[in-house]
């Protein structure tokens, strides 16, 4: 309970609402209101931000347990607490939300001319909910944030997007909010099971075999479309392409991971037994998603749509990695998220750089982009081979790891899912081909504009972390291990006391050799 | 005596302004509505006053307790919130009739004294004199064609229902022999039910299913809802609800709580029925009335699921939820009463067609109330949800819980259309700005609540849980 004379993660918390209320107050002429909102909500953010790089500074990174903890009491009667910290499982994710913000609001700079106040109050609101679903240790609380990021992302894709914006939007939202209301039963479930919705509690806690089962397949329901994971995964094309640039990246970055958190959070620890009973249908899931959506994305002429697909993709490792519950998987399943939050993000930059200029997604009108881009092919280009996996790229470490961890539990999923690796270094060369090198076919192309200040200004910490956390992936993995360490130990006991070996499965996966 | 201050007062206040009305005539409407307002809160006060102990008075067929108390205060907030969203309406609409407040006060009574009944007998008038009352508000627009038409519908399947309901009292006094609820309690509770009490319970919870328009008793709500004038619907809604709620949870937890085994499975049924009705019905609804009806109908439904727990938390959460429901209601009939274009009332969902942008303010207000009817969190109406589920779950009904989860997704298409209308749309043309200062304040105080609620919840949580504790103390 240290540091708990500073309620930082509050203040990081609630800072951006703080900014989002004051923006609503601002009154006056269209272009004062405007114009302030942007500063407002870019100050704002980039005060958080400094705030949770003074909390990645100050954290422990030898201990496994929850820092900066706060705990008040808020719904007393039925023992639900305000109860927030962080581990380091979690410290990643709540850098990742606190670093895009401020550069989609950059992003969204001249992008988004339309009732810009709205737009800046909506993501400085939907700030404050992704932060609170990875800070929060209350199972009440993390629900309350986790369902409250649907409200302002169905605004940002229903007020700014595009032309099918409207039935993307409640796609998005009907989606996810059924997968989140069965969690939400099994969350009162559990809380009759253990009496409390305690977190660090819920995680010591025994569940019954047979509920375990149930209550872990609603869990399930919920994480998996967040993540999404095929076939639940339809959402996600359609949000991504009509979603504005910066409702992309922020869906990218930050909301597919919170499916990854959820399992890392309730998933794993509160149910080992049942994870480990369905462990072998999450990894062929996981499998079918890299092949299936590697395929798809072949054959993709929107780029967003492509990219959309590729992080399905991508995503499949993440659950791959989590349900081998090894080590390396469950920390390559991280890594892979925090790469793909900083790759993926950026590639929905670079789509909205070209989107700006020609208004137009499809690959087929772009081409030799080389010519006049010059430093935008090289931006593209390091992120496309992030993106592929490139060793030296922060894609390499996750995609390895996890491949690592799945060979020690099921080798014929690893082997399939290694050809997602060459799959995704076709259609990612191939977009690359298409749009960076080749004939200038569309005259239009020919005069577009190099990335200016403004945009070199987002690409450049972007690019810069990708190969730093390539090159250094031990910076961010030193502060994961000690929670990740603890998750799997705590998971192998408690199989152990169940009296599952856990090395059936590596015994049948040498068998089947 | 004192229990039963707030009643006889306001009764003697109702005949006062009636003689008033009747010697003065039509014009002075408008201050009929204000000393009907004041009246209202003057009762409001006499009931914060008296004692809320459990007392019996008149041979037992009053009884005042917590419980009591506490629905009181809620059916008070609602009258006086309905009577502030009715006064500027009636004078747009030329509903010019001092009969208006009038009647309104008179079911208030009828309303008071239903959750404060201990017999049989009490709660059959108590029921009718509210009910009277109604359907007279319902047909108060008597020279218009649709209002006459459900005045006539709810007369008519209202008096089939207080049939219903006098036939299954009249089973129940002729197997066990009395109407009192201590008696009949103590009755049921040494020896196991016969078979003529447990039809006339099912008889009498029809009645009641009738009143908050739960399925299969809710037939006439759409139309009666979309018939009359906005002001009388908004009133509906928002009050006869909270008060036949208390009416039924008395019922079964008093004079049938040892028979909770056999009312349960009604209740599930009912409640079942009233989420799936409530979402799937309100799915192709672009009447905004009708909508809200069968999403009162759904909420019913969800309301009904903390019955069905049948334990204290259960009940309590049950109140809460009315607690919510009035005042999302009451936030919503505000919005609806500001759809008006060129003094003419518009009542299609297609008329807020860009709202966001015309009139913002009213947007954000209504956007914020449809996402907490919803259930989304952080909004009030997520806890009420949470509440009633967290019971039915603790008593292992989990099937009605899933049902319940899934159909409020379903509920959800139909609130996000309306969002989406205000929001995504292009603009039409404006709504008059001429709000009145009443109807101003209900929408945003009710914004703001349901906004800020999650501040601290605790305060009126509490407040229903401790209602519900002394109907299990006894």
């Amino acid at each position: 309970m240290e540091d708990s004379h500073i309620p930082l993660l509050s203040l990081m918390t609630f800072l951006p609402l703080v900014g989002a209320m004051f923006i609503f107050l601002i009154r006056d002429k269209e272009e004062f209101v405007t114009r302030n909102a942007k500063f407002a909500a870019l100050y704002t953010s980039i005060f958080t931000f400094a705030l949770s790089v003074y909390m990645l500074g100050t954290f422990d990174g030898s201990s496994a347990e929850f820092q900066f903890v706060e705990k008040y009491t808020w719904l007393e009667s039925m023992g639900i607490s305000y109860h927030m910290g962080v581990d380091g499982i979690s410290l990643f994710f709540v850098m990742l939300s606190t670093f895009l913000t401020p550069i989609c609001i950059i992003a969204s700079w001249k992008s988004v001319k339309t009732r810009v106040k709205e737009f800046m109050m909506a993501f400085l609101v939907l700030e404050t909910f992704m932060i609170g679903t990875f800070c929060a240790l209350d199972a009440v609380l993390f629900y309350v944030f986790f369902e409250g990021v649907l409200l302002p992302m169905f605004l940002i894709i229903g007020v700014w997007g595009g032309p099918r914006r409207v039935y993307s939007a409640f796609k998005f939202f009907l989606y996810t909010l059924l997968g989140s209301v069965l969690m939400l039963v099994a969350l009162l479930a559990l809380y009759f099971d253990a009496g409390t919705t305690d977190i660090p509690t819920l995680m010591e806690n025994p569940v019954a075999r047979d509920l375990q089962m149930w209550l872990w397949l609603a869990f399930f329901a919920s994480f998996a479309v967040k993540m999404p994971m095929w076939p639940v995964h339809t959402w996600l094309p359609d949000a991504h392409v009509e979603a504005p640039t910066a409702g992309s990246v922020i869906l990218a970055g930050v909301l597919l991971k919170m499916g990854g958190y959820g399992f890392l959070r309730f998933s794993l620890p509160m149910f080992p037994e049942a994870s480990e009973h369905f462990a072998d249908m999450v990894m062929w899931l996981s499998v079918i998603a890299i092949i299936y959506t590697s395929l798809i994305a072949l054959v993709q002429e929107d780029m967003k749509k492509l990219i959309a697909y590729s992080s399905v993709a991508h995503m499949g490792y993440v659950t791959l990695g989590i349900f081998t519950a090894t080590t390396q998987g469950i920390e390559g399943g991280i890594f892979q998220m925090i790469s793909h939050g900083i790759v993926s993000a950026a590639l929905f930059l670079c789509v909205g750089v070209v989107y700006d200029r020609l208004h137009s997604r499809e690959i087929g009108r772009y081409g030799g982009l080389v010519v006049n881009m010059p430093k935008y092919a090289t931006v593209f280009m390091v992120l496309m081979l992030g993106s592929v996996g490139l060793p030296g790229t922060s894609g390499f470490v996750g995609e390895f790891l996890t491949l690592l961890g799945a060979y020690q539990v099921n080798t014929t999923v690893a082997l399939f899912a290694t050809t997602g690796v060459i799959l995704g270094a076709a259609y990612m060369l191939l977009l690359y081909k298409r749009m960076i090198f080749g004939e200038q076919k569309h005259k239009d192309a020919a005069e577009m504009k190099d990335i200016g200040r403004r945009e070199t200004f987002y690409f450049v910490p972007l690019v810069l972390l990708v190969l730093i956390l390539g090159i250094f992936p031990g910076m961010v993995m030193n502060k994961v291990s000690p929670s990740v360490e603890r998750l799997v130990t705590r998971y192998d006991m408690a199989l152990e006391t169940a009296g599952i070996n856990q090395n059936d499965d590596l015994e049948n996966a040498g068998e089947t050799q | 005596m004192e229990a039963i201050i707030p009643e006889i007062f306001l009764a003697t206040a109702g005949l006062v302004l009636l003689v008033l009305g009747v010697l003065r005539g039509n014009q002075y409407t408008q201050s009929m509505c204000h000393a009907v307002t004041i009246f209202f809160s003057l009762t409001l006060l006499f009931l914060l006053w008296i004692n809320w102990d459990y007392t019996l008075l008149f041979n037992d067929m009053f009884v005042m307790d917590r419980f009591a108390g506490v629905m009181k205060l809620l059916i008070l907030v609602g009258l006086i919130t309905s009577l502030a969203l009715s006064s500027n309406y009636l004078i747009q609409e030329n509903i010019i009739r001092f009969e208006y407040p009038i009647l309104m006060l008179f079911a208030g009574v009828g309303m008071l004294l239903m959750v404060s009944a201990h017999n049989f007998l009490s709660l059959y008038m108590a029921l009718e004199l509210q009910s009277l009352a109604l359907y007279v508000l319902a047909a108060i627009q008597r020279n218009h064609i649709r209002s006459s038409e459900a005045g006539i519908k709810y007369f008519v399947l209202g008096a089939l229902a207080s049939g219903i309901l006098l036939f299954g009292i009249s089973l129940v006094y002729g197997y066990a022999g009395t109407l009192d609820f201590t008696v009949l309690a103590n009755t049921l509770r040494v020896e196991s039910a016969p078979l003529g009490v447990v039809v006339g319970m099912v008889f009498i919870i029809s009645g009641l299913a009738f009143k908050i328009s739960a399925v299969p008793f809710h037939m006439w709500t759409p139309d009666v809802y979309q018939g009359v004038p906005t002001s009388v619907t908004a009133f509906f809604a928002i009050v006869p609800k909270v008060a036949a709620m208390g009416l039924l949870i008395r019922v079964l937890f008093e004079p049938f709580g040892s028979m909770i085994s056999d009312w349960q499975q009604v209740i599930y049924v009912i409640a079942m029925g009233s989420m799936l009705v409530g979402a799937f019905a309100a799915l192709v609804q672009n009447n905004i009335k009708r909508l809200i009806a069968y999403s009162s109908i759904g909420n019913m439904g969800y309301a009904l699921m903390g019955i069905v727990a049948g334990t204290e938390q259960g009940v309590g959460a049950v109140i809460f939820y009315m607690m919510l429901y009035m005042v999302m209601t009451a936030g919503v009939f505000g919005i609806i009463l500001m759809m008006r274009r060129g003094e003419m009332a518009v009542e299609d969902i297609k008329d807020l067609a860009g709202l966001s942008r015309t009139q913002p303010m009213m947007a954000y207000g209504f956007a914020i109330l449809l996402f907490s009817m919803m259930g989304i969190p952080p909004l009030a109406g997520f806890f009420g949800k949470f509440l009633v589920f967290k019971a039915a779950i603790d008593q292992g009904f989990i099937v009605l819980a899933v049902v319940g989860v899934l159909t409020s997704v379903v509920a959800a298409y139909y609130y996000l259309r309306m969002i989406k209308i205000m929001f995504f749309d292009e603009a039409s043309d404006e709504f008059d700005k001429d709000v009145s200062f009443a109807i101003r304040t209900v929408v945003t105080v009710s914004a703001l609540f349901v906004l800020f609620f999650i501040l601290a919840p605790e305060l009126i949580i509490n407040m229903g849980q401790n209602a519900a504790s002394i109907l299990f103390m006894r």
